[in-house]
């Protein structure tokens, strides 16, 4: 019944170590077999380097600083409400939404993997892949938070989201002060992608 | 017993290390082994359950070698294998190149934005009603190992086995990653996000109102 493979027992050892060598020996056995066409891998690279990223998160945080229903509705059912906006599928099929306040501050990890909502923040950067950030966010993310610059007030509370299952979560960040007046598409430009994981905060206006 | 990837609470790691914001760029051959992972995804022969119990089997000394996406390589490398779709004289380049069976299902070009917008979901009707409410309180199960399997998946961190918390809210049913990553079935039940304080996970805490919150399945939960 257990499970205990051992090192020598494991397919990948077959593959060349180097990982460019790596990546185009298994690409090239699986195109030969006609199970991968590589169009198609450059479909997803495109998809995921110049369309999909933190600009969707950013546009649903924006609306919701500016429309109370909007946020209301957001924060009762993100995942309807993010994809009437076009962001759903891969890894983002379960999507909540917590909001940052004077008495919670809100920060996203995933301490088993590296669960992420990609249709609204795109693929994740390296700091939360680390070994360092998912190790440390749920035991000391107010150190974590000096690294990435962050300084919170001890009467803040900070909930730490462990991503264990299939649900996304997204931050809304407080909106910060002296940007009445703005328009969402200018608001949406001060939202950037760690203020919505709960590692930075949104900038200030100019 | 936790495996090597069940690393919350860890001691000894450093700093975190910012990155610029916007879209993170990658290198040439970790684009291509993202996109040739969720390519091979499409074929259909396995979860994503199973590809997380792919990478968390990866020996500790590969997984802490490892890059990211070396990790994803070695785990697609390794479940093509146990699915049958490749064999190991294929990965070692001795295979014939003959057309394989699966070729219908491959994924085009023009399909890819229908598949990465179809993802997923990992909600099911079935399955038992919620024990438990919000506000109600919980213990987690100890140790944080898969029931079914010895030394199986289970998405039960280890830092929170045997600690009580409080239910915030019902998921609705999910599909149990414990019975599903070892090909045993969805067995759909129902996931709470269940918060801690930090004291209850912690022996020294930063700030005593901090929290935690994890979502957990029925089953790693009994009354508290």
């Amino acid at each position: 019944m257990a499970h205990d493979h051992h090192d020598h027992d494991h397919p990948h050892s077959l593959l060349p170590p180097e990982p460019a060598l790596r990546v185009k020996a298994l690409e090239t056995v699986l195109t030969d077999r006609g199970l991968i066409d590589p169009a198609a891998l450059d479909e997803i690279i495109d998809t995921y380097q110049n369309r999909i990223g933190p600009k969707n998160g950013a546009a649903v945080v924006a609306r919701a600083w500016t429309d109370p229903a909007f946020r209301d509705r957001l924060l009762a059912d993100a995942t309807a409400v993010v994809a009437d906006l076009g962001f759903f599928g891969r890894q983002g099929e379960h999507v909540v939404a917590v909001q940052n306040s004077p008495e919670v501050h809100n920060i996203v990890v995933c301490t088993l993997c590296s669960c992420y909502p990609w249709p609204l923040l795109g693929i994740p950067p390296a700091w939360y892949k680390s070994d360092a950030y998912r190790a440390r966010a749920v035991r000391e993310p107010r150190a974590v938070l000096a690294d990435f610059g962050v300084s919170l007030p001890e009467t803040t509370a900070v909930r730490v989201w462990d991503s264990t299952a299939e649900i996304r979560y997204l931050v809304i960040p407080m909106r910060p002060e002296g940007t009445e007046g703005m328009s969402v598409e200018q608001l949406a430009e001060l939202v950037t992608r760690d203020s919505m994981v709960g590692t930075g905060l949104p900038k200030a206006p100019e | 017993m936790s495996r090597i990837h069940d690393m919350g609470g860890r001691f000894g790691d450093g700093p975190a290390r910012p990155d610029p914001q916007g879209i993170p760029q990658l290198g040439d051959w970790q684009a291509r082994a993202l996109a040739l992972t969720l390519a091979a995804g499409g074929l259909g022969q396995w979860n994503i359950d199973m590809s997380r119990r792919a990478r968390e089997q990866l020996c500790p000394r590969d997984y802490m070698a490892f890059s990211y996406f070396e990790k994803w390589l070695a785990g697609l490398a390794d479940l093509l294998v146990e699915t049958g779709v490749l064999t190991r004289d294929d990965l070692r380049g001795g295979g014939d190149g003959a057309p394989h069976p699966l070729a219908g299902a491959r994924l085009t070009a023009k399909a890819v934005p229908g598949v990465l917008a179809r993802g997923g979901p990992a909600d099911r009707p079935g399955g038992p009603a919620p024990r438990f409410a919000p506000g109600q309180r919980v213990r987690t199960r100890r140790p944080a190992d898969n029931r079914l399997v010895a030394g199986g998946h289970t998405r039960l961190p280890a830092y929170a086995a045997g600690a009580t918390g409080r239910i915030l809210r019902h998921h609705g049913n999910h599909v149990l990653p414990d019975s599903n990553a070892h090909g045993l079935g969805e067995a759909p039940e129902p996931l709470y996000a269940v918060v801690f304080a930090a004291g209850e996970l912690w022996a020294a805490p930063e700030n005593p109102s901090d929290e935690v919150s994890l979502d957990l399945w029925q089953s790693y939960l009994e009354p508290a």
